[in-house]
């Protein structure tokens, strides 16, 4: 009874809803983050922001949304802190004038191609667990459940941010990552986040890209 | 400055017989003798053989008649060559400063080195322990100079003079024909009636520069240490190779990995003790030349970022690469090859970094991606001064100062290699146009108006189409 009646309670209620707050089997360890530079996002996240030393899943299921544009203002900040930043099997050109105008230092963004997935993922494994990293992301055709469980405990060992980009089709199936976000476009880009590690995902989704925003 | 001298009084002999695969009976009976087709002279002979009154300088038919059962080998200097500077580079172990000047000698400086390796008689023993296992007949002396050492090896054995007041009675009782002295000087000398260096010193100094010349008494100086003596110094060489042949025919690359070990454990071994690191080698399998008739050896070409003389990470990646690339045919023999070494510049690392997953650095990052996707696979991208998209930026393998590139309009994130036709027409055009005209002097030529566009799907795009109305649309880039 006594538990209802603080639950009841309003003021602890918003306590409760706030994602910052587990109730659960207290693990206590501060996890490391690197804000995402979204406002809105970082509230959102546990962590307020990616969480270092684990995997991200961004799914999406068409080009041009702004699955960069979630990403870019951490690899902008990590490059200009000379740390590395590896793109491995890019579905397009990174195209480097408009990361420099997004302030992505090119000196510390490297590209890795591969020719099969096999190649990407154990090209991403790689980066992930050298420790060399700040940031690795992945564009893999397809990637098995174990693959990206590979991928995560590289991701923990090496310290890194790990990020797969993934085709909005697998949101249906269990995933080793630690956060997944699925990016939905419409009027504008809005950003749900399906799983994050550390609190319950919030049941609302995260505007990321307002509707008719004249670009430049 | 202390030098030892190791004198190589059989050179020929034990450069022979360390060749020779079995130790058989005919060595025993064996001379050496010049390659004087005409008259065959003897240049050195195994202890059986001089003991039965055969000497160097004798003819060939004179030492046949002494000693009937006598076998013969060519004097080969390219083999006397090689032995004495593999014993440099064993010298180089103990001393940065070995010469191989004098022709039938070693000489190492061991002043530096006795402070490391402990006392003279226990270095000394040391070294012939080695030199025993070596197969080397060695005599082995001390002195402060290099001359003076090599004319003490030459009247006694395992001499150690350690300052000048000792050298000097030393070299007083030397007989003149042992000091390393001009052959015909000598004769000279001896004709007068002297015999020990000491009758020499006493001369008046005018008198021999003048009956013998000068090159005599600056001779004498520097054996004596009154005058400077620069020895030319041993470099270790410049390449590596190093070969491991199999009694029997390897087929995966993963049983291949063992010799591997060893022989880039080698390859380690050497560079660090001439302080260098490797940047390119190459491994090459031999394959059986009877069976796979006119198969070239197969050769694996291993790149590093710099330099690097870390067993481990080298050996890392011989593996990668041989896991990468098939090999057509059993290898009998493995070679590590590495014609360039360059010098090695180690990392410098934080004292209080906290130490990170594998311990790796970006150059051996990039180096481990490379041996497996191949030497393209990992790159940097440079922006590049040009208002046509697609030469808008490069590809870059090493770090270059960028350089301040104009800004133009809005850019996609992504940019699609080679346009393709837009998909239906666009929902909205959220800016544009933006004219790109330009190139008419390099055949790059392009005439397009770009737009931002916005698809049906939500998706924002960078599209162009061509300057007259009816042209379709082509999609460039998306703004991801």
């Amino acid at each position: 009874m006594a538990v209802f009646a603080v639950i009841s309670n309003p003021a602890i209620a918003d306590v409760l809803r706030d994602p910052r707050v587990w109730r659960g089997a207290a693990n206590e360890q501060a996890a490391a983050f690197e804000p995402s530079g979204h406002a809105a996002l970082d509230a959102a996240l546990p962590h307020r922001g990616w969480t270092q030393g684990a995997l991200t899943e961004i799914l999406f299921d068409a080009d041009g949304i702004g699955e960069l544009d979630l990403v870019l203002p951490a690899l902008a900040r990590l490059t200009r802190q000379r740390r590395h930043v590896v793109l491995v099997a890019t579905p397009y050109l990174p195209y480097p004038p408009a990361w420099c105008a997004r302030e992505v230092d090119l000196g510390y963004l490297h590209c890795v191609e591969t020719q099969s997935d096999i190649e990407a993922l154990w090209a991403a494994e790689q980066c992930l667990r050298s420790g060399v990293c700040a940031a690795v992301l992945c564009w893999p055709r397809q990637a098995s459940d174990r693959a990206l469980r590979r991928l995560q405990v590289a991701a923990e060992s090496g310290g890194a941010l790990g990020f797969v980009f993934r085709g909005a089709r697998a949101a249906a199936n269990p995933s080793p990552a630690a956060t997944r976000i699925q990016l939905r476009a419409g009027e504008g880009t809005s950003a749900r986040i399906l799983k994050c590690r550390g609190a319950h995902p919030p049941a609302r989704p995260v505007p990321l890209r307002a509707a008719t925003m004249r670009v430049g | 400055m202390l030098w030892a001298a190791l004198l190589l009084p059989r050179l020929g002999l034990d450069a022979l017989a360390r060749d020779a695969s079995v130790r058989d009976e005919r060595l025993q009976n064996l001379a050496l003798i010049s390659r004087d087709q005409a008259r065959p002279l003897i240049v050195d002979a195994m202890p059986a053989v001089r003991a039965a009154g055969v000497h160097r300088g004798q003819t060939l038919a004179a030492a046949q008649a002494l000693f009937p059962s006598l076998k013969t080998a060519p004097h080969d200097p390219a083999r006397e060559q090689k032995l004495r500077e593999l014993l440099a580079g064993w010298a180089y172990g103990y001393s940065s400063q070995v010469s191989l000047r004098e022709a039938d000698a070693v000489l190492i400086e061991i002043g530096g080195s006795i402070k490391l390796f402990g006392p003279w008689p226990r270095l000394e023993a040391r070294w012939r322990a080695e030199l025993g296992e070596l197969g080397i007949s060695h005599r082995l002396a001390v002195a402060p100079t290099a001359l003076a050492a090599l004319a003490l090896a030459r009247t006694q054995d395992g001499t150690l003079v350690a300052n000048p007041a000792t050298l000097r009675q030393a070299l007083d009782a030397l007989p003149i024909a042992q000091a390393g002295l001009d052959a015909l000087a000598v004769e000279a000398l001896r004709g007068m009636g002297l015999s020990r260096l000491r009758e020499v010193r006493a001369l008046p100094r005018a008198g021999l520069i003048r009956r013998f010349g000068a090159a005599f008494a600056d001779h004498l100086d520097r054996l004596c240490g009154a005058a400077p003596d620069p020895l030319p110094l041993y470099r270790p060489p410049d390449r590596f190779h190093a070969r491991m042949e199999f009694d029997h025919e390897i087929e995966s690359s993963e049983t291949l990995r063992f010799p591997l070990r060893r022989l880039i454990g080698d390859l380690c071994a050497f560079l660090t003790s001439r302080d260098g690191g490797v940047q390119r080698l190459e491994l090459v399998l031999e394959h059986d030349p009877l069976q796979f008739k006119g198969l070239a050896p197969t050769r694996l070409a291993i790149g590093l970022q710099s330099p690097s003389r870390d067993a481990r990470s080298v050996l890392d990646l011989c593996v990668l690469r041989l896991q990468a690339s098939p090999v057509p045919a059993p290898v009998r023999a493995l070679n590590v090859v590495a014609a360039q070494l360059p010098p090695f510049v180690p990392l410098a690392r934080d004292l209080f970094d906290e130490p990170r997953g594998a311990q790796l650095d970006w150059p051996q990052l990039a180096d481990r991606l490379r041996s497996r996707l191949g030497a393209d696979a990992v790159y940097a991208l440079a922006a590049h001064d040009d208002p046509r998209p697609e030469r808008a930026w490069r590809k870059r393998v090493s770090a270059a100062a960028a350089a301040p590139v104009r800004r133009l309009g809005p850019r996609p994130s992504w940019l699609l290699r080679r346009p393709l036709p837009l998909r239906g027409e666009p929902a909205r055009i959220l800016a544009g146009p933006e004219r790109i005209e330009s190139g008419w002097w390099d055949g790059g030529d392009l005439r397009r108006d770009y737009y931002v566009i916005e698809t049906r799907e939500g998706q924002r795009a960078w599209a162009f189409r061509g300057i007259d109305d009816e042209a379709p649309w082509l999609l460039h880039g998306w703004f991801a």
